[in-house]
This record gives structure tokens, C-alpha cells and sequence, in this order.
């Protein structure tokens, strides 16, 4: 096994374009789970730690934040919290204290597993995800195009994560996720909400309840449509009941260790209700305190 | 390969290190830190904590050669020659070791809040000890250690 330490961003891309099986390696909260298991035993491990400028993030001049790929949860709930509140709120739900002190949103976009905590938001937020080769430059893949299969992302062999891009928040998110404690637990299943309200758009992700990570479009329509955004009135009791069933007819889950799929469906769909009523509250005492 | 890092102030170039090997697997079998404990290798138990430049992460989920020209410090690192930290003491007095092998991990991760959170309450003492498990003590002796060093260390400043 090699071991490549580059310390600017040039080569670290160069260094993947050489040997796409190289593996880079960040906050090692997966890759070592991996390696200490003798489940995977790449050629090469491209340590991203020295790239610096991977761990920083701006506000770009189209208003969107622009959060580097090995930016930790830590930082991402410190800094980033009153800007990213749903993705704050995933980040606290990752592991533990120490887990989020290393792990990052782009190692979690680089797994691509379905239960990752960060992909529901990054779905419900219109996040973009900024990937680079050193052979073809920059792309830009929004997240509902990034996760095509368990564990299988948009992401060429050659290409490594250079950051990702989303709003800060336009209106209340909320993230929701089950597990068995509150504490180092992997999703049994997940569900985030991003209420867009001068769009009149509701943002869905639903996470660990299908092969990727997907949004759930029919419910986001269907919000859409029923919303009152500028009355802002009390929910009517049916909508929120409505919007989870749409939301668990999205979800196509399996049976497994961690759940079966009936109940994950099911989930899914209190869930999306509870979020909903908690995101329009909000929302309601943002449009009540402008009044 | 050559891996170069300080250790409790101490600098190491350990040798014959192996690309795939953990930061743990260095300090326990090369640098001869056995301190910091080896059980799961996956970040769930928590019992290899160690402060990497000044925080605390799962060494076993640290590759050996992302140390290279950081600071280690480890659980031998806390204590000052024979005077125990503050937080040693305090497990010692509340009986918080049983068997004693996810002391070194809790005490570290403890010794890390109570640096940054002078009065912890109680919620927070449990999320900063939420990635370390102990299977003996059931925890409350341990809770008792951490508001000991805690209100200790408040009523020093």
C-alpha cells in the first residue's frame, strides 16, 4: 500500500488522475473502519488532510455558501449552524464528539451510503456538489443527480470532492432520524425538510429508506400547491397527514438489521408530518413577527 | 514508511510503519503507549480518545501517516510526573474504574469538556461521553467523577 500526502489541491487531483483506485481518505471515520477489518485493502491512501484549503468554506458572490469537502460535522454545527440549520441538525445525530471532530460532508457524499446523515438535508437544501478531475476540470452535480445506487455516486474514478454549495437557509429546516439511542447510531431511517418560502417550494430528503438517498417529489408538490405562504394559517390537521403518506410512497425500503421495511415506511411518514409541523411553526412566527 | 509526530511534547519518528495502520496501532505497539485501549477499531467505544492537535478523536480511525507533523496527546500525557490531572483524581476518588479498560478514553474525552465547558451540566456531560462505552460501571460513578473535577476546577479559578 502507498501512502500520498499532497499538500495542494493540484496534486492531490493529480495524484488521483495517476491511480483512480487510490482511495482519499479525510476524517477516516469510514475508510479506516474498512481498512481495520481487512474489508478493503487499497493500493493507495490520498491523505486530503495537508490540502488545506479543503477545510475552509466562504459565502460566494450568488449568495451561496461554498462548504469545503473536509470541513468537520464539529465546525459545521459551530460555524455553519444559524446558516445550515437542517444539516447542523444531521451533523449533531453523526456518531459522536469524536466521530464529528474528523468526519466531513464530503467523505459522507464520497461513501455515498444510503443511511449517511447528511444527505437528506443536502437534498432538501438544493445543495450542489463540486467535484473535480485534473483531465476535465470542474463539475457541478446538484445532489438529487449525485447518489445513483447503494454506495455508488455520480463521482467519476478520477474525480475527487471538492466542496459543496447550498443556500444558506431561506425559511426552517428540520432534520428527523431513528436509531436505537441517541448516540453512535447509524439511521434506521432519516427525513429532512428546507421550506423555500419565497419560491412557495418545500425541499424533501429522505434518508436509509431506499437504495440512495432521494427526495420526495409528489409530497414536495403537493405542499406546494397546498400551502398558504402568505395567510400562513395553522396547518390543516389532513395536510401534514398527507404529505407523510406521499413521503412514504417515495421511500422504497428493505428489510434489514436495522429495521423492516414496513417500518420504515411508516416512519418516514411521521416524520415527514412531525417536520413539517415543526418547519411551519416556525415559519408562522417568522411571518407573524413581521407583520 | 517513516512516520514523524509529537507525543505528550515528546517527538517520535517510528519506523517501519505500515501505510494501513491506525494512529492506535502506533502509540500501543510502536511507541509504547498502551494507555490509550484497542476494542472496537470502529469509533464506536471510544476507548482509544486521544487529543489530535487539541482534539479528542478515535485514534483507531486515524491513519498513521495523517499524524505526520501533528501533536499527540495521549492519556500518559495528562498527568504531571507523579500528580495526577485533576480528572484522574477524580475517577480514582468515585470509584468510576472497574475493569478499568474504557478509562483511558473516558477520561480524556472528560478532560477535553471540562477545558472547554467551566460548569457542565448534566445533559452535556453525556453528550461529550456519548462515543465512550463502559460495560461495567454503568456510567453514574463516572458522571459523579466528571462533576467532582468539574466544580473542582470551577472553584480553582
Amino acid at each position: 500500500m502507498e501512502f500520498l500526502r499532497p499538500t495542494t489541491w493540484s496534486d492531490a487531483l493529480a495524484a488521483k488522475a495517476a491511480d483512480p483506485d487510490t482511495v482519499p481518505i479525510q476524517g477516516g471515520t469510514d475508510v479506516m473502519v474498512e481498512i481495520n477489518f481487512d474489508v478493503r485493502r487499497p493500493v493507495a491512501l490520498l491523505d486530503l488532510n495537508q490540502v488545506t484549503e479543503l477545510g475552509d468554506w466562504e459565502l460566494m458572490p450568488d449568495g451561496r455558501l461554498r462548504v469545503g469537502a473536509g470541513v468537520p460535522y464539529a465546525r459545521i454545527i459551530s460555524e455553519l449552524g444559524d446558516k445550515l440549520p437542517g444539516l447542523a441538525q444531521a451533523s449533531r445525530t453523526v456518531g459522536s464528539p469524536q466521530i464529528r471532530n474528523r468526519g466531513t460532508v464530503g467523505g459522507n457524499l464520497g461513501a455515498a451510503s444510503p443511511a449517511g446523515d447528511s444527505h437528506p438535508p443536502l437534498l432538501a437544501g438544493d445543495a450542489v456538489v463540486e467535484t473535480e478531475s485534473a483531465a476535465r476540470g470542474t463539475r457541478m452535480i446538484p445532489a438529487a443527480e449525485f447518489y445513483l445506487g447503494v454506495k455508488r455516486s455520480a463521482l467519476e474514478p478520477d474525480e475527487l470532492i471538492r466542496a459543496f454549495w447550498m443556500a444558506p437557509a431561506p425559511g426552517p429546516q428540520y432534520f428527523s432520524k431513528v436509531g436505537t439511542r441517541n448516540a453512535m447510531v447509524i439511521a434506521v431511517c432519516s427525513f429532512a425538510i428546507a421550506l423555500h418560502p419565497e419560491e412557495h417550494r418545500v425541499g424533501t430528503g429522505i434518508g436509509s429508506a431506499a437504495p440512495t438517498p432521494r427526495r420526495a417529489v409528489a409530497a414536495e408538490e403537493f405542499l406546494a400547491a397546498e400551502l398558504d405562504w402568505t395567510a400562513a394559517v395553522p396547518l390543516d390537521p389532513a395536510l401534514p397527514a398527507r404529505f407523510g403518506e406521499l413521503a412514504a410512497q417515495a421511500a422504497s425500503p428493505i428489510d434489514d438489521v436495522r429495521g423492516t421495511a414496513d417500518y420504515r415506511r411508516h416512519a418516514v411518514s411521521v416524520m415527514a408530518r412531525r417536520t413539517l409541523v415543526w418547519a411551519w411553526n416556525d415559519y408562522r412566527e417568522r411571518v407573524a413577527a413581521c407583520a | 514508511m517513516r512516520v514523524n509526530f509529537t507525543v505528550n511534547g515528546r517527538p517520535e519518528a517510528v519506523d517501519g510503519v505500515w501505510e494501513g495502520e491506525s494512529l492506535l496501532y502506533v502509540l500501543r505497539e510502536r511507541v509504547g503507549l498502551p494507555g490509550s485501549k484497542n476494542a472496537c477499531e470502529q469509533g464506536e467505544c471510544g476507548s482509544c480518545t486521544v487529543y489530535l492537535d487539541g482534539l479528542p478523536v478515535c485514534a483507531c480511525l486515524v491513519a498513521a501517516g495523517q499524524a505526520e507533523g501533528r501533536t499527540v496527546r495521549t492519556v500518559e500525557g495528562l498527568a504531571d510526573g507523579d500528580r495526577l490531572d485533576p480528572i484522574q483524581e477524580a475517577f480514582v476518588e468515585c470509584g468510576a474504574v472497574q475493569c478499568g479498560f474504557c478509562t483511558p478514553g473516558l477520561i480524556v474525552q472528560a478532560h477535553d469538556l471540562i477545558e472547554r465547558v467551566t460548569e457542565p451540566t448534566d445533559a452535556e456531560i453525556r453528550e461529550a461521553l456519548a462515543g465512550n462505552l463502559c460495560r461495567c460501571t454503568g456510567y453514574e460513578k463516572i458522571l459523579d467523577a466528571v462533576r467532582l473535577a468539574a466544580a473542582r476546577k470551577a472553584q480553582a479559578q
